[in-house]
């Protein structure tokens, strides 16, 4: 019997549908760095299904040469977990994006994470309702000015990371459009993983939110306003490698490196920790006082609801036997009338 | 039956029997005092005896309302009879009231002269002011005229239970299985039925088993002993038509029917919920089938339980969500997403009254224009409806039926009567059952994901997995034939055009309208879903009262049969009987210009018999004066 993996290239992940994203918009760069990641994984191309919801990102399934399923707002991580459910041996990817996942599907999003249901999501955080011409999105900052809030928003806005990491997400990593080798790392690592992998990825909308990540993505300041996460590794950045992330007390605290502190006073960041706590505090890290931190704060190995699923029919089968239409209809209390219509 | 514990005085006579062919009872007491478990115990025992029967629960949307009070009173309706029944029954001719609240509930529904057996330990000052009475009825004379029965019930249980070793709150509640006991007797009942159900349903548990078991006879030896009634009654077996029966509830029936479907399509089920009344008795019951390869899903709200079955549906599975009115109405968005992208799942909408919260654990069929048009857009979908407890089996199989055939989402509709109702069901044989296999599509030659059957206009069903099928679905407007994102004009006439001829081609596919009764009769009484046992039972009463008539029930109600027009058209009156504001009616009215009678009647209870007959001489009596 064969086992030769199918040889799959880029543009075998490309549908025949003309991309119709703004010129200049970020989602180009994630749909290539999927389209890059795909074929290394030795699936068949049949096996992937990309399911969304409604927004700029989720027209993504429709370029995408695999099995697709444009759906309704909010709705893809419900979608995608009766599809997964159903058919656990299908790799289902859900593209959605801040508004989609975090306002009117936060709900889907917070109990597919809980279930570790085995999707990937990719979640285009651009700060933005792009789709609807420029509204003032979930993860938008506070004092946002767009046309429904032409005097600034007051709604604090969410932490994507942290909201994952405190629904119980089993692999939580962060990168951005344009940085597309870190994010073709990280989209590797969130296909291997078991389980639900939740992936903001910062993306420019250069029509309604503009530059809204340059504080941190210019190649001027890149190195000191974010800081890669590495297993294994103390948390350093900074252009000459001399800062770095401490652990102070129950706080985390920016150190400069050289003079009293040290590489070794440095945070060596682990993300398999069960305990999710560090991964959240690594997760409040905001500018101006800390870097961004991006890369993979949690991968950790719990039960996939899918496979529990499984299991328990076959438990059932099992214990049981498989069960016929005569066990089904001809059981419980039941009673037999004969031909002169009298109970026997 | 020898180990009574009741100090009474023996009888010296015994009681005179009498036969009689029909009788209603109902027991009514705190939601908390077991009634509809003792209903249902007095309901399977009378199933087994061989009895016809039709039973209608009537309990508090509360899982405990405030104890004594009225809006606490559960009730437990169940007509028994030698023959063939259609109804529990307009007015029960039994009445057991645990306490005074029920009592005050149920004693206006009690035939004059009917007997009333009441618990005379819960008539303390308390328990009355609860109720709303100034004084005890049991020393008015308000209860003259029905044959009242007054039994310590909680006194004589406890009294029964001395000696088992168990806490006195325990004992209390095996107040109920006593008042079982006294019915059990009174209608010349074996009690073997419920020792045995108490015994398994106890196993881990035996000194409970026992002790209900122990009160019961202590009821029925209660009885047997003293005279507390002058006589017992006998219901012989009604002549039912030869096969293998169980005694079946309408959510059961919809379950087995689910599972049956699965296993006569070949595909696996999933069926995504989220708990509602009075629809959650579905997912608990096919949760159970697991070793039939079942998948349920428990989802996080109504909208991710009617996603996840598309998803599912998607994935090639028999898709499945159930839900009630309100439920129904959050999930209509995502039903549109089934309409757009062409996939086969049913919707079972176990309907309750509204409208919003309205009467969770109440009746009505007012989701039906809902199910028709409650959704954005041309937004056609089937709708199939089961009529009674047993029917609800077969109803299942169709939806499932043409959801698959048509890859279409389709509405069940049933109703809390339906739901909780439970009548003897003559088991299908199993070869009898619908072939309700189908084929994923496999071929990548020309696959086009809108290329149509010629004959249902169905859309090939191409699942991932499928090598050289990839292809993409969604909410935006499909190009016919390639499915792509299309927003022109003229397809998107077609498209329309094409969901709704899909949806219509299904008459060809359904049974014509049976007319049953008087062929040349001046009245056609038309119904669909729960209300055909009260149609049924008026339709006979009113021809024993000399009238014609004739009455024929839907079981499809999108698309309608397609003689129906030709049907109605032979009547010069058509009467709707509905348990809503006249929305058939309003259908009927819209599509075949055919002015009928709408009777409409929203009070969370299946109509009465009377109610429609009274309505039938009315109209015949009123066109008879015309005349």
């Amino acid at each position: 019997m064969s086992t030769e993996l199918p040889v799959l290239t880029k543009k075998d992940f490309q549908s025949d549908q003309e991309v119709r994203w703004c010129p200049g918009c970020g989602d180009y760069a994630i749909l290539k760095s999927v389209q890059m990641v795909l074929p290394e994984l030795g699936i068949p191309k049949e096996k992937f299904v990309v399911v969304s919801g409604i927004g700029c990102s989720s027209r993504f399934p429709y370029y995408m040469d695999t099995f697709g399923f444009h759906t309704i707002h909010g709705r893809a991580p419900a979608i995608a977990t009766g599809l997964k459910a159903a058919r656990p041996e299908l790799e289902v990817w859900i593209a959605t994006g801040d508004g989609d996942a975090m306002s009117i599907g936060g709900n889907h999003l917070i109990h597919i994470l809980r279930r570790n249901v085995g999707v990937k999501i990719l979640m285009f955080n651009n700060r933005i309702y792009g789709l609807t011409k420029g509204q003032y999105s979930p993860t938008s900052e506070v004092g946002k000015r767009t046309k429904s809030t032409p005097f600034g928003s007051l709604d604090n806005p969410f932490n994507p990371l942290s909201l994952a990491i405190g629904a119980g997400a089993t692999f939580v990593a962060r990168s951005v459009d344009i940085f597309q080798k870190h994010l073709q790392e990280t989209m590797l690592r969130a296909a291997r993983h078991e389980g639900t992998a939740f992936v903001e990825i910062y993306q420019n909308c250069n029509i309604f939110n503009d530059k809204a990540f340059t504080y941190m993505t210019d190649k001027g300041v890149r190195d000191d306003q974010s800081v890669s996460l590495e297993h294994g590794q103390p948390l350093i950045f900074g252009k000459e490698s001399n800062r770095g992330i401490r652990l102070n007390g129950t706080e985390l605290e920016v150190i400069e490196l050289g003079g009293e502190h040290s590489e070794k006073d440095c945070l060596v960041w682990d993300e398999t920790l069960d305990n999710s706590g560090m991964a959240f505090l690594l997760a409040q890290m905001t500018p101006p006082d800390f870097p961004t931190p991006i890369g993979i704060l949690r991968d950790v190995k719990k039960p996939v609801y899918e496979d529990q699923i499984l299991a328990q029919i076959q438990h059932e089968i099992a214990a049981k036997g498989e069960g016929t239409l005569e066990d089904l209809i001809y059981s419980g209390e039941i009673w037999k009338v004969g031909e002169d219509g009298r109970v026997q | 039956m020898t180990d009574t514990t009741s100090e009474t005085p023996t009888r010296t006579t015994p009681p005179a029997t009498e036969r009689i062919d029909d009788v209603v009872v109902r027991f009514a007491g705190d939601s908390g005092d077991g009634m509809q478990l003792t209903g249902t115990q007095f309901t399977s025992t009378s199933a087994q005896v061989g009895n016809d029967l039709a039973t209608l629960p009537d309990f508090p949307a509360e899982i405990r309302a405030p104890a004594g009070t009225l809006p606490g009173v559960s009730a437990f309706q169940v007509r028994i009879a030698d023959y063939d029944i259609h109804t529990p029954g307009d007015a029960p001719d039994v009445l057991v009231a645990m306490n005074p609240a029920a009592l005050k509930k149920s004693l206006g529904d009690l035939k004059q002269g009917g007997i009333l057996i009441v618990n005379t330990d819960e008539f303390k000052a308390g328990n009355l002011k609860k109720a709303g009475y100034d004084s005890d009825p049991l020393e008015s004379d308000s209860l003259t005229g029905y044959r009242v029965v007054p039994a310590g019930i909680t006194k004589m249980t406890m009294t029964s239970l001395e000696e088992v070793d168990l806490d006195g709150r325990t004992k209390n509640r095996c107040k109920n299985f006593f008042a079982l006991g006294m019915v059990y007797w009174l209608f010349s009942r074996p009690l073997d039925n419920s020792i045995a159900w108490l015994r398994e349903k106890f196993a881990k548990r035996p000194e409970i088993a026992e002790a209900n078991i122990k009160a019961m006879k202590a009821g029925y030896n209660f009885c047997d002993i003293t005279q507390t009634f002058q006589t017992r009654y006998e219901i012989s077996p009604a002549k039912l038509p030869a096969g293998t029966y169980r005694n079946i509830m309408g959510n059961s029936a919809v379950s087995l029917g689910l599972v049956a479907a699965s296993r006569r399509s070949g595909l696996p089920l999933f069926l995504g919920s989220y708990p509602i009344t009075p629809a959650s008795d579905i997912l608990h019951e096919v949760s159970r089938f697991k070793n039939f390869g079942v998948t349920t899903f428990q989802a996080e709200d109504e909208i991710a339980a009617v996603c996840s079955a598309i998803g599912a549906a998607f994935g090639g599975a028999l898709a499945v969500t159930t839900t009630s009115g309100p439920g129904l109405a959050l999930k209509s968005e995502a039903i549109n997403l089934a309409v757009i992208v062409e996939l086969p799942l049913v919707v079972c909408n176990i309907q309750r009254g509204g409208p919003s919260t309205g009467l969770p654990t109440k009746t009505e069929q007012s989701d039906l224009l809902q199910a028709m048009f409650g959704r954005n857009g041309e937004s056609p979908v089937p709708v199939v409806a089961a009529a009674s407890p047993g029917d609800a089996f077969d109803a299942t199989l169709e939806a499932c039926r043409i959801a698959i055939r048509y890859m279409v989402p389709v509405l069940l509709m049933s109703d809390g009567y339906i739901a909780n109702g439970s009548e003897p069901w003559l088991l299908p044989k199993l070869e009898d059952l619908p072939d309700l296999r189908t084929e994923f599509h496999t071929s990548p030659d020309g696959f086009q994901p809108y290329r149509r059957d010629e004959k249902t206009l169905a859309r090939p069903w191409a699942i991932p997995g499928t090598p050289g099928l990839e292809h993409r679905v969604g909410g935006l407007e499909k190009e016919h034939l390639t499915g792509n994102v299309s927003y022109d004009a003229d397809n998107h006439q077609l498209m329309t055009d094409l969901r709704a001829a899909k949806v219509e081609r299904i008459a060809d596919d359904i049974p014509d309208v049976e007319v049953h009764g008087d062929p040349d009769a001046e009245i056609l009484v038309l119904g669909w879903g729960s209300t055909l046992g009260s149609i049924t039972g008026a339709v006979i009463e009113s021809r024993k009262q000399g009238h014609k008539v004739a009455r024929a029930h839907l079981r499809h109600i999108n698309p309608f049969p397609k003689n129906l027009e030709e049907t109605l058209g032979k009547f010069r009156h058509v009467l709707i009987p509905e348990m809503n504001g006249g929305q058939l009616s309003l259908l009927i009215r819209a599509r075949y210009l055919k002015d009928v009678v709408s009777y409409s009647k929203v009070q969370g209870k299946p109509f009465y018999r009377h109610e429609i007959s009274g309505k039938i001489a009315e109209i015949l009596e009123g066109s008879n004066n015309v005349h």
